[in-house]
């Protein structure tokens, strides 16, 4: 503490002790340092240049940490109801004729007749066939005393063979006048109130109404299943839950369709599905795009993409731009003239409507989405190094007039040196500040072309073809995380270029501050 | 003057002649998968001629079956009498179709451009006069912001917002469901009411670079000598900047301004492929996607001879306003 203070008073009285004119007292900074002062003293250069660290750090950095990998999808359970079974209430007679008899569908007919008009006989073909109502809803038919059929409205159904006549009969007489127990071909059966059959204990049949049928081909439905059902059905319920055998119990809805006379009943199945645009989460903060895809670690790649497209696509137009330029300012005369011509050319060229074109092209080739990407970068920076030429050339024809050039040649300098070793490092100022600055430009363009889907393709990332879900009115409406941060993400990247850019204008051009 | 206007003229000629050149070379490069496909779809009608003979005869006459070099030559003889040839997406001449979509494009373009003047002068005339002040940064800010926004994040937001949240706006399209039942004002109104979105799109995007640029002049024009003088002569700081200073402001203006008049007639082919509106940058859009040569070579020439209108424009409303280069 005391040491630091006898430190600084020792410099103060160093300073103090210089003579007016004495260098040192002047603080002396070089260009360069002159510049960086000027830029961070430009507020919003500033903010600019954070904006870009954070964009970088989210996009280089963050592609590693993050959990998930680019294209990794997500899946969950998602509970459809399907149509399970269909049930419907017997409404018509159902008829059985008994051994070695005869009961066709004239009969039949006949038989609807005679019993809608409440006759106790019909005839047909001179012989008289008697009525005999044995139940509810169930009728035999005899005629001169032999048995000839049964007509009933509730089925008798077995559970492993079929029931013989004689069986149904006494099952249904017993059903419809409430008793408990019967025999038939020397058989005794019990009826119990869920209405089956029961032979020795075991359950050999049912009977019941309504018919029940599932939907789909194979399925088996068991007894339980149809007893849960029915008794959902009797007491007029919407749902009921019903576990088959060692599963778990499941929700089954039923409703009733008063037109067709059924029940439907629809069972939740279990269906593993994308999770596509989940809310966001703990596991996915910004939530998943359509393919079921983490949001923010595609925002991630999706970064890296545009930002090593913009890279790149300006590289490419800075080395034509600098060679190009370069030549044309030096040499002058008829180079000049056709580079500025072939400059020109390239100006007049609509880039978009171009770009547009060769990308249907693509999609129409079938381009791999990785030589794609390639192409794009190669078409953005051959379309757009004219203005850097322009640029260049400009200084370069100020640049060659000034003394150190006529030293440079006086030396005895080589011309290619010339240009690349002092003509072009005079130009890098402005160089730097336009490149930042068609930096922002080409990642909107990218981000443009990604987003009217001839740009970068899926299953890479890129912030604009990210946004592209929006195409979709219900996803712009409803899923506000899928298009909103990628947009948010490219705004932020485009302005940080272009504050930047913007304060290293300011910073290399001091004649602009007053 | 005029001999100067005439060699620029003649050089543009030029350089449009050889842009048209590269544009017809590429295209005739891609695979014509539009001539592929209707042949095909030509071929697979019953009793039809098989796929390559359709493929012969549409390829002639589209006057595809001969090279590219004389088939630009045929084109341009074409071109020059103001035949583009037919489109093959909307089977009628190109002109035909041109005429019938640019002067929507046009109108857009022109309300966008006078609001555009409207707000970026007066404000970049203000952030200069008050460089480094609160006011300029947000102008500043306000302009880049202006600059960064991508046209279909923008648009998408404010189809968002006074779309769908505040129903104020169709999502798409020029005219609304009950445009046939509406009279002459309504449906001048239902139009108009449609273009807000658009045009309110273009204008934000746009307006930040003439923000800047009259900002950046109008700087340079307060740092004049006379502009000393003026102070000097203890002129009222009002006159000195809207009468000395911001007169001196208007050559450049007047110039990009010029410049940027033909461009007017382009169309906005993101804004209105965003929301349908058939312009011809939605239009040529469309045409483009599906190959369709015609239609796009001569989009394309159509832009470049606004690009090379607009740059001779400015060269030449240059000398006009300002006397000092009409002597060199």
């Amino acid at each position: 503490m005391n040491d630091k203070n006898v430190d600084e008073v020792t410099k103060n009285t160093e300073t103090e002790s210089y003579s007016l004119n004495d260098d040192r007292r002047v603080k002396v900074l070089s260009p360069s340092a002159l510049v960086v002062k000027r830029f961070f003293r430009n507020r919003l250069a500033v903010i600019g240049m954070i904006m870009l660290i954070v964009m970088f750090v989210f996009s280089f950095i963050g592609g590693i940490i993050t959990p998930y990998g680019q294209d990794q999808q997500f899946y969950r359970y998602e509970n459809q109801m399907k149509e399970y079974a269909g049930v419907v209430k017997n409404s018509d007679f159902r008829y059985m004729s008994a051994e070695g008899q005869k009961f066709d569908s004239v009969l039949q007919a006949k038989f609807q007749l005679a019993y809608q008009k409440k006759e106790a006989s019909f005839e047909y073909k001179d012989v008289t066939y008697d009525l005999l109502e044995e139940g509810t809803d169930f009728y035999s038919v005899s005629s001169n005393g032999t048995m000839l059929a049964i007509a009933y409205k509730d089925i008798v159904n077995g559970e492993t063979v079929e029931f013989t006549f004689a069986e149904k009969y006494a099952a249904l007489k017993a059903y419809t006048a409430s008793e408990t127990e019967f025999s038939a071909d020397g058989k005794a059966y019990t009826l119990d109130e869920d209405h089956n059959i029961l032979l020795d204990g075991q359950v050999v049949g049912y009977i019941s109404r309504l018919v029940v049928s599932p939907v789909e081909n194979g399925v088996v439905l068991s007894r339980e299943f149809k007893e849960a059902l029915e008794a959902a059905i009797e007491d007029n319920v919407e749902e009921f839950q019903y576990a088959e055998g060692d599963e778990e119990e499941q929700t089954y809805k039923l409703s009733y369709d008063a037109t067709m006379e059924n029940w439907s009943v629809r069972r939740g199945k279990e269906t593993y599905v994308y999770d596509s645009y989940a809310k966001p989460s703990k596991e996915h903060w910004l939530g998943t795009d359509s393919n079921g895809m983490d949001m923010l670690t595609r925002l991630m790649y999706g970064g890296r993409v545009s930002l090593i497209i913009g890279f790149i696509v300006v590289f490419i137009e800075v080395v034509i731009g600098v060679v190009l330029g370069g030549l044309a300012g030096y040499f002058g005369k008829w180079v000049d003239n056709l580079i500025m011509r072939i400059v020109d050319i390239f100006y007049c060229i609509p880039s978009m409507p171009l770009i547009i074109i060769l990308g249907a092209a693509m999609d129409a080739m079938k381009v791999e989405p990785m030589t794609r990407m390639f192409y794009l970068m190669l078409i953005l920076g051959f379309l757009g190094w004219p203005s850097i030429a322009r640029l260049v050339r400009g200084q370069i024809l100020s640049l060659r007039e000034q003394e150190f050039m006529t030293a440079a040649e006086a030396c005895g300098i080589r011309v290619s040196r010339r240009i690349f070793r002092h003509l072009i490092p005079n130009v890098i100022p402005q160089l730097i500040v336009s490149c930042t600055m068609s930096l922002g430009s080409t990642i909107i363009m990218e981000a443009t072309l990604s987003f009217l889907g001839i740009g970068v393709k899926f299953p890479f990332a890129s912030w604009g073809n990210i946004i592209t879900d929006v195409n979709d009115a219900y996803v712009m409406t409803h899923y506000w995380f899928v298009w909103i941060p990628a947009g948010i993400c490219l705004l932020i990247a485009v302005l940080g270029f272009n504050f930047v850019g913007d304060g290293l204008r300011d910073a290399f051009d001091p004649k602009m501050k007053r | 003057m005029r001999k100067y206007i005439g060699k620029r003229i003649a050089i543009s000629v030029m350089i449009l002649f050889c842009t048209t050149l590269i544009i017809y070379a590429l295209l005739r490069c891609l695979p014509a998968s539009y001539v592929e496909n209707m042949a095909m779809q030509l071929a697979s009608k019953p009793g039809a001629k098989p796929y390559e003979e359709w493929l012969l005869q549409l390829n002639a006459s589209y006057g595809l079956d001969k090279g590219i070099v004389p088939g630009f030559f045929t084109w341009l003889a074409g071109a020059v009498q103001g035949n583009f040839g037919d489109s093959w997406k909307y089977t009628v001449p190109v002109l035909e179709k041109f005429n019938e979509v640019i002067w929507l494009s046009f109108a857009m373009g022109a309300i966008a451009f006078v609001l555009e003047l409207i707000i970026a002068i007066p404000l970049g005339v203000i952030a200069a006069t008050k460089q480094y002040s609160k006011t300029d940064y947000a102008i500043s800010a306000g302009a880049l912001v202006g600059i960064s926004l991508p046209t279909f994040f923008f648009a998408t937001i404010l189809k968002l917002i006074f779309s769908v949240k505040l129903g104020w706006f169709d999502l798409y399209g020029l005219v609304g469901r009950n445009y046939a039942q509406l009279d002459a004002m309504g449906q001048f109104l239902d139009k108009a009411n449609h273009l807000v979105l658009p045009i309110i799109t273009i204008v934000i995007v746009s307006v930040g670079s003439l923000m800047r640029y009259t900002r950046t002049n109008m700087l340079e024009v307060l740092n004049a000598d006379y502009i000393r003088t003026a102070r000097a002569k203890g002129l009222s700081e009002k006159k000195v900047i809207y009468q000395h200073a911001f007169r001196n402001t208007l050559i450049p203006l007047v110039t990009i301004v010029g410049g940027s008049l033909p461009s007017l007639f382009s169309g906005a082919l993101i804004t209105e492929t965003l929301f349908s509106i058939p312009g011809i940058g939605y239009t040529s859009y469309q045409a483009m996607i599906i190959g369709d040569i015609p239609f796009s070579m001569f989009y394309m020439t159509f832009l470049a001879i606004l690009t090379l209108s607009g740059n001779l424009l400015s060269d030449i409303l240059y000398g006009v306003v300002d006397p000092r280069v009409r002597i060199a």
